[in-house]
């Protein structure tokens, strides 16, 4: 029986676009009117229990962006590179668990990329009109056009994913193959992976199976499996399947509790309104002040006083 | 052996009116070098600060040239600064009649200037304004340097980049806000901005306004 979820091969007959500037829900720094219609939201789903650390869903990801890793060094594990670049968007981080109840040595291996947050840290975070988008079918976009390379987005992400690139100055990360899902394909990750540990669909789909999974996994001892869609920033449009879900961290530090950082909402919210609010206040003090008060100037007495205090007196220093 | 507050170039010429050399052209230069990249700082930061401001990016020629320019316009008022800083440190030590002349800050702002302490070459508004300037200057290149991804991304956490994005905006409206009050004080105080472009002042502003200065220029000695 063919797998429920494979993803279709492309339609090189008159293939149609479904995402444009009209799905947008959300674009950094400025507003976007409401669609008319929505999308249904989709979803990545990661099984991690099936992952066999093949590093698969990294190549195909390579090929279909067309970059290039640069070939690096030995680090002491199994990841490579060692951390997600501006050309590796996703990448396989293995761990050495020792489960504390069992004693077995469990190797975990979770593929880290961007979450495709429902709350976007990164988005809100940025100030560049449009260089970060979210469209209505949960998938948040990069613009390179109109990114300015400052960074903003790595201190917005509770993920720690976008990586700033030394060569054009711009963010990069994971793209959901945007580009793929508008013409009716899943990510190139998804089709690559030879074990259906990484599925794509709708997300109601994907947590219908991320449920049948959860099930199997208990039913064979993982009494902690679950899903990892995180509420702290809205659910995400890429999803784990955890054996141990009631320990994300041990899967290489994912966040327990994942939220856009407190201090980058004060920098954000407040202090961008009160900020530019007292300038505001100062400069109309000054207005009103000049209004009321009139110029404050040097009299005739003053000058003749001076003159009486120097007059007759040499030039000195 | 000259007052606390005198600084190398002050002197007095009679006339009429009687004018005193308050700056000197090398002063004068290092002012406006630091008020350039400060308001070029202003709007660079304001740009990236709200999506309101954004499109000053374009004063800059886009916001990629906005980011990359505005670290090194940074450098340059640190350092331009810092000579302000060692000309004028000294003659803005805070003084007795500082606290008094504070005290009576509703006689300032009404120009009851005879209800005033005598004092010297800075008023405690416009030490007030040093000293600001001086410790806001210091804290936003610390937190600037912690933000400036291109050159030192690798040396301090994301945690602490947030923290310093966060305090590098609240310094910069507070320092926009001090900037604001010494502009408005030039203009509002008739015959300042003479000072920074002709470098010198009348007798009857120095009366007005810094005599106990005018009082140890004409006296030359020590107060």
């Amino acid at each position: 029986m063919a797998f429920e979820f494979e993803l279709p091969n492309p339609n090189t007959v008159n293939p149609t676009t479904t995402l444009s500037d009209a799905d947008l829900v959300r674009r950094s720094a400025s507003s976007v009117p409401e669609p008319a219609k929505k999308l249904t939201p989709v979803a990545k789903l990661i099984d991690v229990s099936k992952c066999i650390g093949c590093k698969a869903c990294q190549s195909a990801c390579l090929e279909w962006n067309d970059k290039r890793q640069d070939v690096g060094v030995f680090a002491g594990s199994y990841d490579n590179p060692a951390d997600l670049t501006p050309d590796m968007f996703t990448l396989m981080r293995f761990t050495e668990w020792v489960n504390p109840e069992t004693q077995n040595l469990e190797w975990l291996i979770r593929k880290d990329g961007c979450m495709h947050c429902e709350d976007p840290g990164c988005l809100k975070a940025c100030p560049a009109p449009g260089a970060i988008v979210q469209y209505s079918n949960g998938i948040v976009d990069f613009v390179h056009e109109n990114c300015i390379g400052c960074g903003y987005c790595i201190r917005g992400c509770p993920f720690n994913i976008p990586r700033i690139s030394q060569v054009d100055h711009k963010a990069y990360k994971c793209t959901l193959c945007s580009d793929r899902v508008a013409v009716g394909q899943g990510p190139a990750c998804a089709k690559a992976c030879p074990t259906h540990a990484i599925t794509f669909g709708t997300k109601a789909e994907m947590q219908q199976h991320a449920a049948d999974r959860i099930k199997d996994l208990k039913s064979r001892g993982f009494q902690n499996a679950g899903l990892y869609d995180p509420p702290g920033v809205g659910g995400t449009h890429v999803m784990y399947v955890l054996h141990h879900a009631d320990k994300p961290e041990i899967y290489a530090n994912l966040p327990s509790k994942p939220r856009i950082s407190s201090i980058v909402e004060w920098w954000k919210g407040p202090t961008r309104y009160l900020g530019l609010a007292a300038m505001g206040v100062f400069a109309a003090i000054g207005f009103f002040h000049h209004l009321v008060e009139g110029p404050n100037k040097v009299s005739r007495e003053d000058e003749e006083s001076a003159k009486r205090l120097a007059g007759g007196r040499s030039a000195q220093s | 052996m000259t007052a606390y507050d005198v600084e190398p170039g002050d002197s007095v010429h009679p006339g009429d009116p009687v004018t005193v050399d308050r700056y000197t052209g090398w002063a004068r230069v290092n002012h406006w070098i630091t008020a350039t990249c400060l308001v070029l700082l202003a709007l660079s930061g304001l740009a990236l600060f709200s999506p309101a401001l954004f499109f000053l990016t374009d004063l800059f020629g886009g916001g990629q040239v906005t980011r990359a320019i505005h670290p090194w316009l940074g450098v340059i008022l640190f350092f331009s600064f810092a000579g302000l800083f060692i000309r004028f440190w000294r003659a803005n030590l805070w003084k007795a009649e500082d606290g008094t002349w504070l005290a009576r800050l509703n006689a300032v702002l009404t120009a009851h200037e005879e209800r005033l302490p005598e004092v010297g070459k800075y008023n405690a508004g416009q030490k007030a304004v040093f000293w600001l300037m001086s410790i806001l200057i210091i804290i936003l290149i610390s937190s600037g340097l912690v933000m400036w991804d291109q050159y030192f991304y690798g040396y301090t956490s994301i945690e602490q980049k947030r923290i310093a994005v966060l305090v590098h905006s609240m310094a910069a409206v507070a320092i926009i806000c001090v900037w604001i009050v010494h502009v408005y004080a030039a203009i509002w105080v008739r015959g300042t901005v003479r000072a920074m472009t002709l470098g010198s002042v009348t007798g009857g502003w120095a009366w007005r306004h810094h005599r106990k200065w005018l009082r140890e220029l004409v006296g030359g000695k020590t107060s």
